[in-house]
């Protein structure tokens, strides 16, 4: 099908984007496009007025910054993946993006468009919830920060108003050396996933950890963090993990149904998938020596 | 609604048109432009077939709009070869039965032009994640991937 009539507006600057949100009802942002044109083509969303924000000046790029990384919002999928300062200081990141899409998708869609689309077995959104990214959006009242755990307001859901638009994702990235895992299952490669995993891990000279990070995602309507289970983590040897709390908390999660799967079936695939990320974070670990 | 003006080079030659915003670049390029070799499946982003390039990258023509292509640099599969003087890849399709109706083809073959000119070495797997987005009913992929591979190596013997 295709797309119902709507304005088209291209904004070069913030001002001139943040006036045209203002201003227009029934308006939405065009970044990659990769989720809201199937929307409007299959006529599941009609908005009268449509804003590209792809010539916004300076909404992409990667950059280090004081206190971390930032990557804004209109950066493409497929220039993250390609990223050097991602791979070496975000590996998490980089490893779950070869997860999303394909290339011709990931040539279009963006970051800050698959954060706004916050599709619960996105990958992005999830890879910033295990990382405690910051989302900068900026609306009528200025600028805010928004920390990721309280970014996740529901399912399609952020916490972005009406009138806002995500500028800017800010990572602090873990120390030089930390484990990082992934684990995801998809039926095909680059489909959207039943449910995934990712796991971060910082360990002392001794070998103890003293950080850690646990996340599933496309489990409950979105990306959850397995706070008590990390905690029982700290101190443990990184060698002789017991992680059987790790895999009672992925297994006990709230378990969407669907379609393809049964809350039961995502459920364990929540607990294999956590196990598997978190072997793969204790290999990637490289020890203090 | 209202229409706007776009510049942008097809296929090598500099055009201009005036387009209804909600009009997709591959109904642009079939209906407006007549150029009906890139095709159209889904029209909502799952089967790559209306795959083409825009500043070097292959996307998908159905979930891009064709005012967006202002100012852009766009490739359909009519700039590869002719009847009689096919491309290397098209050549190699056809040699190693990459196709069979041929409905997916013109986004294959974009997908890999486009892949190949960057990832000049594929190994086979590499090859199939390239096409991963991209769906044929009819050949089983075996002759696509092949086709890939052998248009690899031959460019690398030649250089
Ligand atoms: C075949 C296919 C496979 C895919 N597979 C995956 C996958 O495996 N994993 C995955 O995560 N995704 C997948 N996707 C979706 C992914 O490609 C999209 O890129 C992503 O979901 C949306 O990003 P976008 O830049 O394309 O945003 P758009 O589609 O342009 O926008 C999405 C939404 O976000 C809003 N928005 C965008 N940018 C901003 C901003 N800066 N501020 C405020 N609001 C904004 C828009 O208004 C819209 O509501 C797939 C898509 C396709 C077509
Ligand atoms: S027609 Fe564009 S992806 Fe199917
Ligand atoms: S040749 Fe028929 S769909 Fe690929």
């Amino acid at each position: 099908m295709k797309a119902p009539p709507f304005q088209y507006h291209r904004p070069q600057t913030r001002e001139e984007l943040g006036a045209l949100l203002a201003r227009l009802d029934n308006a939405k942002i065009l970044a990659g496009g990769q989720s809201l044109m199937p929307m409007m083509n299959l006529r599941v969303i009609a908005p009268d007025h449509l804003i590209d924000i792809n010539r916004v000046a300076n909404l992409a790029g990667i950059r280090e910054a004081v206190d971390g990384i930032e990557i804004g919002a209109m950066t493409r999928q497929a220039d993250v993946l390609a990223s050097d300062l991602v791979k070496s200081r975000l590996p998490l990141l980089t490893r779950a993006l070869e997860h999303v899409g394909h290339i011709q998708t990931r040539a279009r869609g963006t970051i800050g468009g698959s954060c706004c689309h916050l599709d619960p077995s996105a990958e992005q959104p999830a890879m910033c919830a295990a990382l405690d990214a910051e989302f900068v959006v900026v609306g009528p009242g200025g600028r805010r920060v928004i920390p990721a755990g309280e970014w996740f307001e529901g399912l399609l859901q952020s916490a972005l108003g009406e009138q806002e638009f995500l500028e800017v994702i800010r990572f602090k990235p873990w120390a030089d050396g930390h484990g990082y895992g992934f684990a995801e299952y998809a039926r095909r490669h680059g489909d959207f996933a039943i449910a995934g995993a990712a796991a971060l891990l910082e360990a002392g000279r001794d070998g103890r950890i003293t950080l850690a990070a646990l996340l599933s995602f496309g489990v409950e309507a979105a990306p959850k963090r397995l706070s008590e289970a990390e905690r029982t983590l700290i101190g443990q040897h990184v060698d002789s993990l017991n992680i059987k709390p790790v895999i009672a908390a992925a297994s006990a999660l709230d378990a969407m149904e669907d379609v393809h799967v049964t809350a039961d079936y995502r459920r364990h695939l929540a607990g294999v998938l956590i196990r598997r990320a978190l072997n793969e974070a204790c290999t990637t670990m490289r020890r203090p020596s | 609604m209202t229409e706007h003006s776009v510049t942008f080079t097809l296929n090598g030659e500099r055009r201009e048109a005036r387009v209804d915003p909600r009009i997709h670049l591959g109904d642009f390029l079939r209906h407006s432009l007549g150029l009906t070799g890139t095709h159209l499946g889904c029209e909502h982003g799952v089967c790559g077939a209306c795959t083409v390039i825009v500043n070097g990258a292959p996307v998908r023509s159905c979930l891009m709009l064709a005012v967006q292509i202002d100012g852009t640099v766009v490739e359909t599969v009519e700039s590869l070869g002719k009847p009689g003087a096919l491309s290397p890849l098209q050549q190699a399709f056809a040699t190693n039965h990459g196709l069979q109706c041929g409905f997916c083809t013109s986004g294959m073959l974009m997908t890999l032009e486009a892949y190949l000119r960057t990832t000049p070495a594929p190994t086979e797997q590499d090859v199939r994640i390239a096409i991963s987005g991209n769906i044929c009913r009819c050949t089983g992929y075996e002759g696509i991937v092949q086709a890939a591979l052998d248009t690899a190596s031959a460019k690398a013997s030649r250089t």
